[in-house]
């Protein structure tokens, strides 16, 4: 599909430069994530293998379960064998009857040896097929109601909702997607990403957003599933892969057929202040789910440049976008489940900001070309002026259209104000659709003069993201990420948040979910 | 307040102004949950008649889906503003440049100001925060990071009560700036709150750091309320931050009495209630 002429004239050795050098960035980072585990891409396992459910007091199943097989045997050879052991072994119904006795610590686990287990391993290799099967049957079933409803034309609009109540969000879901929403994201609770467990069941209460569980994502899809029907054309789910459960969310995302996760390499680490390690073990997994689930992950670039300055720090988005796709392809993901992000974020005072912007969009267009990228509006320089905030968000839209974005998350004039009115998002999909009307197939006309001020900022800022590329492989990803180079912030391997959560692989170390995701579609049904 | 407007004094009422001194004309837009037709314009009307607004004019009616319609209304306000009667929270304090702020920290306290900061609670939005100590500042104005004579330490985001209190103490902070930016249901409020409540118990009587706040949804003359020293609101520069802690921490001419706090600012913060 090489649908664009190339504008920026880049060079192809520079390019292929830059993806080697992200390339041997990210190896050690991977090698990292294939030989370590953590809780909750041990719970991952488990809610996979269909494990649900939470005790009275709200703490989920599988975390008593992997806290328990932790205390007695460690996770380092994962929570699989020990586990379906002691399933086999003693008399539990299932595992649920099996958390809620480990609960009460009235079962220990071991590890046990030959025949048994074997005999484990192959339980649980069944059981994590029958979650896999799950999700490549929403893969399917997505792929069929996309051909029967159609699939909306590019660019998909991004709407956001966030009431707190689940019951609340369906009817505003449905509405926004009246109105012209291709894409609904469900912002999660402020502090969500900071539990180490995911709550459970459908919830009321929550904080700037609502809680990710799987109950409201079922009850979403499904109010989606009603939508899209009537208006034919098939309306996709977003909700956020990130925080410590980044790996159980995006198993409950698969199992409940979300469309598209907010999953970036690094956005826990520098604004969350979670572990690097963690969250990059966390992430691979997180991937190789979405991977097979078919979910586009959408990345958070446009955040570096809310707290860094749009001009100064463009090229470490481009860093970012690339070491996002080492990562991405490396977990499996293809190039059209890449929805890296970036973001009209430049000091709107500055001369020649709007061509700036026309150079960074066009760069990150032209470097992935076959990406369905993720154009943010303006956060940082909207000041509570709704007129001239207006205004903004119609260069940004002007941008989006120029340089052909796939999805154009929708800017509304009283951002920094208050979470949308009614006639905030009325007003700013007038805005789109005016935009994006008058200017249908401009593109096709739009080609920045050779050499000129577009072209030359767009070489500029690649050759800038090929310098940081080098400077991050001579001093190592995680020192970098350590020194502050992405965002501003300075995250050191050894701190954060979930550290305690992690464990090296032992050498016998098994996760039947993972060893099926690397065999492929292997163990997909007939 | 002499506006270099006119030379004549200011009045001490005034109008708002469309195209001509004392026409009264304003500007809103709203939401009705009506169908458009011709009878939501009249309701549109007559709500701009009851806020005041007369003659009004809807100059725009759209409907917004089935159920809803937006206006845009023009009119004329019949209110007057009582310039005599306007209450605001005045700076206590005078503005200093980056070296004035250097220069008066060094005298009064030879050493650096010690400065931390942080998100509290869930809050994980760092703009403002960042806007005030990051070295690359705000339009064009430089952070409190790159003050001279500031040690900043910038706790981050998501930071609990206890950890905030923890660092105050081992870090010797003379200040500790807080930001809530985003809230829902008063947890602004309520997170303050508990912060300098912790703060007070932590430190003996008149001994804790000084306690900012700073946060778009924050009432500017609520400090004493809670609990904290000086409440900063959209719109606060770091020159202005930087200038309130020395004014707070560093008083003029050490050689005399070694400065005890200032109490005036916050009698100043109180004044609006009068």
């Amino acid at each position: 599909m090489s649908r664009r002429r190339t504008k920026l004239e880049l060079d192809p050795v520079t390019v292929r430069k830059a993806r080697s050098l992200a390339k041997r960035a990210g190896r050690p980072i991977v090698k990292l994530a294939t030989t370590h585990t953590t809780v909750s891409v041990e719970r991952a396992v488990l809610r996979l293998a269909g494990l649900q459910g939470a005790d009275p007091d709200g703490e989920p199943w599988v975390n008593h379960l992997v806290d328990a097989v932790r205390r007695d045997v460690g996770i380092e050879n994962g929570v699989a064998i020990p586990v379906w052991n002691a399933l086999l072994s003693g008399n539990h119904v299932d595992l649920t009857a099996l958390a809620q006795k480990a609960a009460t610590g009235s079962v220990t686990f071991e590890l046990p040896k030959a025949r048994e287990h074997t005999r484990a391993r192959t339980a649980a290799r069944k059981a994590a097929t029958a979650g896999l099967r799950r999700i490549d049957q929403n893969r399917r079933e997505r792929d069929r109601l996309i051909r029967r409803l159609g699939d909306p034309p590019k660019p998909w609009i991004y709407l956001i909702v966030a009431t707190g109540d689940i019951y609340e969000d369906m009817p505003q879901a449905q509405a926004a997607a009246r109105e012209g929403a291709d894409i609904v994201a469900v912002i999660r609770s402020t502090g969500q990403s900071l539990l180490d467990f995911v709550p459970e069941g459908p919830t009321r209460e929550g904080y700037a957003g609502t809680y990710a569980t799987q109950e409201n994502f079922r009850l979403m899809r499904g109010a989606l599933d009603e939508v899209s029907a009537e208006l034919g054309r098939y309306v996709r789910l977003t909700n956020y892969a990130s925080g410590l459960c980044m790996p159980e969310i995006a198993t409950l995302a698969g199992l409940e057929r979300l469309d598209m996760m907010l999953n970036d390499s690094m956005y826990g680490i520098l604004f969350r202040d979670i572990n690097p390690i963690r969250t990059f073990v966390d992430q691979r997994f997180s991937r190789q789910i979405h991977a097979r689930a078919g979910i586009i992950i959408n990345t958070g670039e446009d955040n570096y440049l809310t707290t860094a300055d749009g001009i100064e720090a463009a090229h470490t988005v481009t860093v970012s976008q690339l070491l996002n796709e080492f990562f991405g392809k490396e977990a499996g993901l293809t190039d059209s489940q890449l929805g890296l992000g970036h973001a009209f974020e430049i000091n709107p005072t500055v001369p020649e900001s709007f061509r700036m912007e026309l150079a960074h969009a066009l760069l990150a267009r032209e470097l992935f070309p076959n990406a369905p990228l993720k154009w943010m509006p303006p956060t940082k320089h909207m000041t509570g002026d709704v007129f001239g905030g207006y205004l903004l968000n119609g260069f940004f839209n002007l941008v989006g259209s120029m340089t052909e974005q796939d999805i154009l998350l929708v800017g509304m004039l009283t951002e920094a104000v208050h979470t949308p009115w009614l006639s905030d998002r009325d007003l700013a999909l007038l805005n789109v659709r005016y935009v994006f009307n008058a200017t249908r197939g401009l593109s096709e006309d739009f080609l920045p003069a050779h050499d000129g001020f577009v072209v030359e900022r767009g070489r500029q800022v690649l050759g800038e993201a090929v310098e940081l590329l080098e400077a991050i492989c001579d001093d190592g990803l995680l020192n970098a990420i350590g020194d502050g180079t992405f965002g501003l912030m300075k995250r050191p391997a050894d701190a954060g948040r979930g550290l305690e959560g992690v464990a090296k692989h032992a050498a016998d170390y098994y996760n039947p979910a993972s060893d099926l995701m690397a065999e492929g579609f292997a163990g997909k049904g007939k | 307040m002499a506006k270099a407007k006119a030379a004549e004094p200011t009045p001490s009422i005034v109008r708002p102004y469309g195209d001509a001194t004392g026409d009264g004309m304003v500007q809103v837009s709203f939401t009705l949950p009506i169908p458009h037709h011709k009878k939501a314009e009249g309701a549109a009307l007559q709500l701009a008649n009851k806020m005041g607004l007369d003659p009004a004019l809807v100059v725009h009616a759209k409907p917004m889906g089935p159920d809803f319609t937006f206006f845009v209304v023009y009119g004329r306000a019949h209110h007057l503003v009582e310039l005599d009667k306007v209450q605001i929270v005045g700076r206590e304090f005078a503005l200093l440049s980056p070296k004035e702020v250097a220069t008066a920290v060094k005298k009064a306290l030879r050493r650096p100001l010690v400065v931390i900061s942080a998100c509290i609670g869930t809050d994980a939005h760092t703009v403002g925060i960042d806007a005030i100590l990051n070295i690359k500042g705000w339009a064009g104005e430089k952070g409190l990071e790159a003050y001279a004579e500031l040690e900043v330490h910038n706790l981050g985001a998501q930071v609990s009560v206890p950890d905030l209190v923890a660092s105050a103490h081992r870090l010797k902070a003379d200040a500790v700036l807080v930001s809530q930016v985003v809230t829902q249901r008063d947890s602004h409020i309520h997170n303050v709150t508990s912060m300098s409540a912790a703060f007070r118990e932590a430190y003996p009587a008149g001994q804790a750091p000084v306690l900012v706040v700073g946060g778009p949804r924050f009432d500017e003359a609520g400090a004493a309320a809670l609990g904290v020293d000086r409440v900063f609101v959209k719109g606060t520069t770091p020159g202005e931050v930087a200038s309130y802690l020395v004014h707070r921490l560093c008083p003029p001419q050490p050689s005399k009495s070694t400065g005890r706090k200032k109490t005036a600012p916050k009698s100043k913060a109180r004044g609006p209630r009068r």
